[in-house]
């Protein structure tokens, strides 16, 4: 019970300030249509620079948390999902609201948001401790296949073709090693004097994630944005509760798909969300009433996307390997702060650390409080056109990746990575797990040259990686998930 | 053959290409123990495009939509803003006057709103406006950015 005595750090003015502030910013990114949570974090850590990292990492996971939630808001009054993790929100949100159930459907998709996500930071608390104490034992082989594992199940589930999943893990890979040597201090693959520190992580995320949707925009030309938003009629929230608890088994089947999807890396709330909404369709009485504005269907999608969100942070916080692309995104912020996670993030930092968990319980009521209120409001954003859009977020971009180190380097391999992320998206390759690449490459790389080292002075390299239970465990889930992911798009192939 | 060689064809070969340079640079470069993680990621790297470039040549690469002609047509104006803006503006003119610029015209070029209406133009000059007002303010008064400034700002 160790995080009871850090929740007194989250009630600090500043902090609770932040935590409002990026609660209600994240509820109108996320119904902003385009903006993902990723991109929304990305862009916002250039503004926690200022900050103490506490208060950084509670105004970022603020901004998580509510933007997962507030893209519910365009799915259901716009049928435009804010984020891939709204998907199954909008197939019967869109149509209760439709019926002039849309205050309905918002009331019931924010508490089925907060009881999930409440859920999802409660085993976030009690799960992180445990597994940082197990991975305690790790030394360098391990801690080199688990970066290993993180690049290859992501590339594996992340992406619709293995081999382009893999290939963007091994390009983002071969982007971290741009720079100087550590150890040598030789240089490697500097083509350009703005390679000559590397590739800053927080101008490349900012780029991965930013400039393809800013091109994605272009692409839609001159397009009005001018998108009929459903009236919302006036309910009773005590009604609203009511319906809630009715659809208790609903709230329960996405609780639990959302929690365990949260805790294996790759697999992202779209999944959570569609999956939930399955098997609460598969589950219950009046399954043929679903996708005509059954609230059951809304209950599920959105609990299951938000109980992934603290389950995600599982694997980031205690083996620094994220679970996701926007954990991605929060482990450049904690990098930028010197936090490095990883077994003694909780001996080392535990205020910080237990702060922005308790801070994420927090931040989950009050996203239901404020996004009670602002969800007709926030919807209105939907209607700022691409072409504002698009241009805001370059500058917003620009701007942002400059602040980095004040460097106009960080600028060109922004820009550079985004177009080129563009077009290798177009070609089917994934931006995840280039990401993870790009930040488990120092891990592996580091852990790799030490082991060799370790290797060197004992039994050789092959008995160092190559034996032992943890490392056989390790290697044979590397196997699995490369198995498997060659397994599923064959079979897909044979369907289609 | 064209779609094919747009969606698959030439990315995959691109990807190949970056892959032996990668290799090559790996191998030839001292010294060694620099290169001992770049030379194992990039045999798999290598091995992988070629097997992505076997299928894109043999027809069996099915994920990608690639960029159609009337795609590429759409986003060539915004992505030749953006180069220009990145690469050049915004340093020789300065973060602000270029932030400015870039942002102007591309709402303007991207505007589904008409083209000759003087209320238009009234509107993305107002826009324009008060979001650089509010980029000011949050990197030049509150984060306290020094940013380039070029000839002006």
């Amino acid at each position: 019970m160790e995080f009871l005595q850090y929740f007194g750090g989250v009630f600090e003015p500043m902090a609770f300030l932040l935590l409002v502030g990026g609660t209600i910013g994240g509820l109108i990114l996320g119904a902003t249509p385009g903006l993902s949570p990723t991109m929304a974090v990305a862009l916002l850590i250039p503004f926690t620079f200022q900050l103490t990292p506490v208060h950084g990492l509670i105004l970022l996971g603020a901004a998580y948390t509510s933007t997962v939630a507030g893209g519910a808001v365009s799915a259901i009054l716009l049928k435009i999902p804010g984020a891939p993790a709204n998907i199954a929100t909008a197939l019967d949100g869109f149509e209760m609201a439709k019926k002039g159930e849309g205050a309905k459907a918002l009331h019931v998709s924010f508490l089925a948001s907060g009881i999930g996500g409440v859920i999802g930071v409660l085993l976030l608390i009690f799960l992180t401790p445990v597994l940082a104490e197990w991975a305690l034992a790790f030394g360098p082989s391990h801690l080199f296949w688990m970066a290993i594992l993180g690049v290859t199940v992501i590339g594996s589930l992340d992406s619709k073709s293995f081999v382009k999943g893999l290939l963007s893990g091994c390009i983002g890979l071969w982007l971290s090693m741009i720079g100087y040597d550590d150890i040598q201090g030789a240089e490697r693959f500097i083509f350009h004097d703005a390679l000559t520190g590397g590739i800053h992580i927080i101008a490349a995320l900012i780029g991965i994630f930013a400039i393809p949707q800013v091109i994605e925009m272009f692409s839609k030309g001159r397009q009005s944005a001018d998108v009929q938003v459903v009236t919302i009629q006036k309910q009773s929230f005590a009604d609203s509760l009511k319906i809630l608890f009715a659809r208790k088994k609903a709230l329960c089947i996405g609780t639990v798909t959302g929690s365990i999807i949260g805790l294996i890396p790759g697999v992202g709330g779209q999944i959570a969300g569609l999956l939930a909404y399955d098997q609460a369709k598969k589950f219950s009485a009046d399954r043929d009433t679903f996708g005509t504005g059954n609230p059951t269907g809304v209950i599920a999608a959105e609990s299951a996307n938000n109980a992934m969100v603290g389950p995600s942070l599982v694997p980031l916080l205690t083996l620094s390997i994220p679970g996701s692309p926007t954990a991605a995104v929060l482990l450049g912020g904690l990098l930028i702060h010197g936090i490095f996670p990883g077994p003694d993030l909780f001996t080392n930092h535990p205020q910080v650390a237990w702060t922005f968990i308790n801070s994420m319980l927090i931040g989950q009521i009050l996203m239901v409080i404020f996004g009670l209120y602002i969800a007709g409001y926030a919807a209105r954003v939907a209607r700022i056109p691409p072409a504002i859009m698009a241009a805001a977020v370059l500058v917003l971009a620009v701007f942002g990746s400059y602040s980095v180190q004040q460097s106009m380097g960080d600028v060109y391999v922004m820009v550079s990575l985004g177009i080129g992320m563009y077009f290798l998206e177009k070609s089917g390759f994934s931006a995840a797990p280039l990401v993870l690449g790009l930040i488990l490459g120092p891990i592996a790389e580091a852990n790799f040259i030490q082991g060799s080292m370790i290797a060197n002075a004992t039994d050789g390299a092959t008995q160092y990686f190559l034996t032992g239970t943890l490392n056989l465990f390790l290697i044979v889930l590397v196997i699995l998930s490369i198995g498997y992911s060659f397994w599923s798009s064959r079979s897909s192939k044979v369907a289609s | 053959m064209s779609t094919r060689l747009q969606q698959h064809i030439i990315p995959a070969t691109l990807v190949l290409g970056l892959a032996l340079t990668v290799a090559v640079l790996s191998f030839t470069r001292e010294p060694a123990e620099s290169f001992l993680f770049p030379r194992l990621i990039s045999v798999v790297m290598l091995l992988l495009a070629i097997w992505n470039f076997l299928r894109a040549i043999l027809g069996l690469a099915k994920v990608g939509t690639g960029v159609s002609a009337a795609t590429f047509k759409t986003i060539a104006p915004g992505v030749l803003v953006m180069v220009v803006y990145c690469f050049y503006a915004a340093k020789t003119l300065g973060f602000y006057v270029a932030g400015t610029t870039a942002f102007f015209v591309l709402y303007s070029w991207y505007d589904a709103h008409s083209h000759k209406a003087l209320s238009s133009w009234v509107r993305r000059i107002v826009v324009t406006a008060v979001f650089m007002a509010v980029i000011y303010g949050l990197f030049s008064l509150l984060l306290k950015v020094q940013t380039p400034r070029g000839m002006f700002l």
